[in-house]
């Protein structure tokens, strides 16, 4: 069973626009899909909505072979989709270590109570957190910030902060919405690479919304586009490059990181 | 139950109803507009209560003179409490304009007690509201026909503004975004006044026809029915003119309805609001004539 | 942190907390019966400000309730305690229900049956009370508080109704007041710096992403105002004993409104804060008294303002919501860490 998520036909509308229309995407371990679109194509609802933040109008959301439709987006997470948003969303006045160690909260077995007390299990899970936290700033490269406000960091730093946070959830599936938006080139390609490195050290699958298509094209191992909520195409980058649909839908577009005029064809 | 009594309960809660319906009106301005619940709100029938008996009473000015001049020293008054403490946290957290707001109500209240002091005064009735009409085994005091029929003019001067003039549509656009009314060069802070004296106005009316009704004159005299307010605010739908009307009228009604219903159950009358604010926020968090708000 | 500072920073807030003891001791032996009187407050609104603040600090909810749990704390323990005689006597206009007309049980008993009673009400009021946010969580706890009070006025065979429940025998003083209070400041204190307290945290911080990461609010904003309103309850027990005699009216709106005063002025979200600040509130409150009472200063004749302490209450309220939003101590709390690096930098050795 390789297929992780697997959305069939997925709407979802806004008092009678229909952000979504009819999607299918399927995600697989080991393998990078990106999601792209213009503006306003409805590629942050869909991941809202495979999220359980939002809930779609019609359609199926399987996760492991298990529907999650309607599923409320906590238990969607603890089951192992983690996210990160498109306009940052950190626990802004908390520290960096703390940011990453709330996202295992779902992972304790101490109670309350024992909390408070401080038996039973207590100590053993804070400090596997806190170390698991520990491990995943030294793999973004964040550990020397753990006792800084997460608020104080570079917007760069902020991003993989994260996706730090969303790993620590130990998701099967990483959904990022524009995780390079404001990146310059080269932290662009060092977090392409980074991308490829999780994908094959994890093995798990990952969403990916993104404005960058050289970007796109370079880390994706299969693309779906969607214009105004339908979708027009799938297939690898090489296919998506040059289907006529997609090209239309990008009219005038920097499209593919080549300036490409189409007005004077 | 008898059909004349059951007639006689309508006309009590209709009363009560109109009263908490044009507090209402004032709270679902302001907090279509900021917000924010303006606690101090119910505070201000304190306030316009005791202007009009002072008015009458002490400076022996003749009532219609003294209930305008009520009116607006309470409108002066609510832009006041707008622009020194309000204005100053517009971009803070919601929190702490509502720390604000709880701050200012226990200000008014217990600066009348220390003003004016805490033993309640009785408020004079002018000859025209005194007096009743029987209809049948009904009967009906002339006040609360005043009641009703102030209400609704006044309703009626409300939802003209809101809906016909420049500043009422401006006060529409900025409970619907704030953003892009800043772009569109309205200047909010004469909006937010206007929405404060209008509604402040509103309370002040609500205020003195209160006295008339229930004529014990004290500071605390606001907290329980600015509270219901919020209530039939809340049931009608917050931002929603005519559902705050209509959400006073219900509260009053099941109000009187319950008690008329179980005379034992009297003493619970204060506890119906919460319960209906607790059903509607539980089946229909919008209230009745509300509409889904983007958040 | 290293092994050794830890356990030096143990035994330091052990030490501490034995030379409070002691002081307690001292002082039950040697002061007055005012200047206990206002020890015995500084703790009970200690207790209730640290459990208030984990709501609307902490957790950043904002809720009004506190005047109702400490109203069900301080009724269920009355009702535990008080004998069969004294319900006899003063249950005049109805009397009370049995198998409670006839039990009475010890101090402590009923201190933990008012924790648990209003615990147990929280738990079930979460349900309505969280499936609203901001300003209308606000309004909907003070609803509840109205409708306490209500039901305390017209419950007559438990509450004794508006007559209220007297002769209760003052069981409380520096020994329980201080001691609860110690409990609840360490039980709070571990909770918020597990990962329940980061989870509470996060839900103020961003429920969205507290939600995405797995975190359900609900149940993490259901624990804190049921554990909140344990010691709230605790501490209403406390204060029924201290006062001896409870009536609804005791229990009105002004109550929560101290206490938000004191949380705000401690810093929304900061224990210390809360602590420093219920000290400074109680005691002040106390020395302000000297304006609402008549008194004969310098010749001038001075017939004391009621009210008067409330509108200074009031202003400064407002005040620091204007200017010092972060209060005292912002959201920072004492550690000894901070305590020795501030030493360092004021003596320079």
């Amino acid at each position: 069973m390789d297929l992780l998520l697997d959305v069939r036909c997925l709407s979802v509308s806004f008092g009678g626009v229909r952000a979504v229309n009819s999607l299918d995407l399927e995600i697989r371990k080991g393998e990078i899909v990106g999601l792209i679109g213009p503006n306003g194509a409805g590629k942050t609802t869909a991941f809202n909505a495979v999220t359980g933040r939002i809930r779609p109008s019609s359609g199926a959301i399987f996760f492991c072979g298990a529907e999650i439709t309607g599923w409320p987006s906590p238990r969607i997470a603890r089951n192992g989709i983690a996210r990160t948003f498109q306009n940052i969303k950190l626990y802004e006045d908390l520290s960096v270590i703390e940011n990453v160690m709330i996202a295992a909260h779902s992972s304790i077995s101490y109670s309350f109570l024992e909390a408070i007390f401080g038996f039973g299990r207590f100590s053993a899970d804070e400090s596997r957190i806190r170390s698991r936290a520990e491990e995943l700033l030294k793999l973004m490269n964040l550990k020397e910030l753990a006792f800084e406000r997460a608020s104080s960091l570079p917007y760069g730093s902020q991003r993989k902060l994260e996706i730090a946070r969303a790993l620590a959830l130990e998701p099967k599936l990483l959904l990022l919405d524009e995780p390079v938006a404001g990146m310059n080139p080269t932290e662009t390609r060092e977090f392409g690479g980074f991308l490829l490195r999780l994908r094959d050290n994890l093995s798990i699958g990952v969403g990916l919304i993104d404005h960058d298509m050289s970007f796109v094209m370079e880390v994706c191992d299969k693309i779906r586009v969607i214009d105004h909520g339908i979708p027009i195409a799938w297939g690898t980058p090489f296919e998506i490059r040059n289907d006529n649909k997609v090209i239309a839908a990008y009219l005038g577009t920097d499209f593919g990181g080549q300036p490409v005029d189409y007005a004077t064809n | 139950m008898d059909y004349s009594f059951a007639l006689q309960q309508l006309v009590y809660g209709l009363t009560v109803g109109c009263l908490y319906g044009l507090l209402a009106i004032g709270y679902t301005m302001v907090y279509g507009v900021l917000r924010l619940i303006n606690f101090a709100h119910g505070d201000l029938l304190m306030v316009s209560a005791y202007a009009g008996f002072f008015g009458i009473v002490i400076f022996q000015i003749p009532w219609p003179v003294s209930f305008a001049g009520a009116i607006i020293l309470t409108a002066l008054l609510g832009i006041l409490i707008d622009r020194g403490a309000y204005k100053p946290i517009r971009k803070s957290p919601r929190i702490n304009a509502l720390i604000t707001a709880i701050g200012v109500s226990f200000l008014l209240e217990n600066l009348g007690l220390v003003i004016i002091g805490g033993r309640p005064k009785s408020f004079p009735m002018p000859d025209v509201f005194a007096g009743s009409i029987l209809l049948g085994a009904v009967n009906i005091p002339a006040l609360s026909i005043w009641i009703l029929v102030i209400t609704l003019v006044l309703l009626a001067v409300c939802l003209v503004v809101v809906r016909k003039t420049r500043i009422g549509m401006a006060m529409r656009a900025l409970s619907r975004d704030m953003e892009t009314v800043m772009l569109m060069g309205v200047d909010k802070d004469r909006v937010i006044s206007f929405t404060f004296a209008l509604g402040s106005a509103l309370a002040a009316a609500g205020g003195i026809m209160w006295c008339m009704k229930y004529p014990a004159v004290e500071p605390f005299m606001g907290v329980i029915p600015g509270l219901k307010a919020f209530v039939a605010a809340v049931l009608g739908g917050i931002g929603n003119v005519t559902g705050a009307a209509l959400g006073g009228l219900i509260l009053g009604l099941a109000e009187v309805l319950i008690v008329a219903i179980e005379p034992d159950w009297s003493g619970y009358r204060d506890a119906v609001a919460f319960f209906l604010m607790i059903i509607i926020l539980l089946t229909r968090p919008t209230g009745i004539m509300g509409e889904q708000l983007p958040d | 942190m290293n092994k050794t500072k830890v356990s030096r920073d143990k035994s330091l807030t052990i030490f501490s907390v034995l030379l409070l003891l002691a002081f307690i001791f001292y002082a039950e032996r040697n002061f007055n019966h005012y200047t206990i009187r206002i020890l015995e407050n500084i703790a009970i609104f200690i207790t209730l400000a640290v459990s208030y603040n984990l709501i609307n600090g902490i957790m950043g909810q904002f809720s009004l309730a506190p005047n109702a749990f400490l109203a069900i704390g301080a009724y269920t323990s009355a009702i535990f305690t008080l004998s069969p005689e004294e319900k006899l006597r003063s249950f005049i206009i109805e009397p009370m229900i049995w198998p409670l007309s006839v039990l009475s049980l010890p101090f402590a008993v009923s201190l933990l049956l008012a924790g648990l009673v209003t615990a147990l009400v929280a738990f079930f009021m979460a349900a309505p009370v969280f499936r609203v946010r901001g300003d209308y969580l606000a309004i909907v706890t003070l609803g509840f508080g109205e409708v306490i009070q209500v039901l305390a006025n017209n419950l007559i065979s438990l509450t004794n109704g508006s007559l209220g429940l007297k002769g209760l025998h003052p069981y409380t003083n520096l020994w329980w007041a201080w001691g609860v209070c110690i409990f609840t400041i360490f039980c709070t204190v571990r909770l918020i710096n597990s990962s329940y307290g980061r989870a509470m945290k996060a839900v103020r911080e961003d429920e969205i992403a507290a939600e995405a990461m797995g975190i359900n609010a609900f149940r993490v904003k259901t624990l804190a105002f049921t554990f909140s309103a344990f010691f709230q309850g605790v501490a209403g027990g406390l204060l029924a004993h201290l006062i001896t005699t409870i009536s609804p009216s005791l229990f009105t709106f002004m109550f929560t409104f101290n206490l938000l005063i004191i949380i705000v002025i401690g810093g929304l979200g900061s224990t210390t804060g809360s602590v420093i600040a219920a000290i400074l509130i109680t005691w002040g409150g106390e020395a302000l008294r000297v304006f609402e009472e008549p008194s004969n200063f310098l010749g001038f004749n001075y017939k004391g303002v009621p009210g008067m302490r409330m509108v200074l209450f009031s202003l400064i309220l407002i005040l620091v919501m204007l200017f010092a939003r972060s209060g005292i101590m912002g959201r920072a709390e004492f550690s000894w860490e901070s305590l020795f690096r501030w030493f360092r930098r004021k003596l320079p050795c």
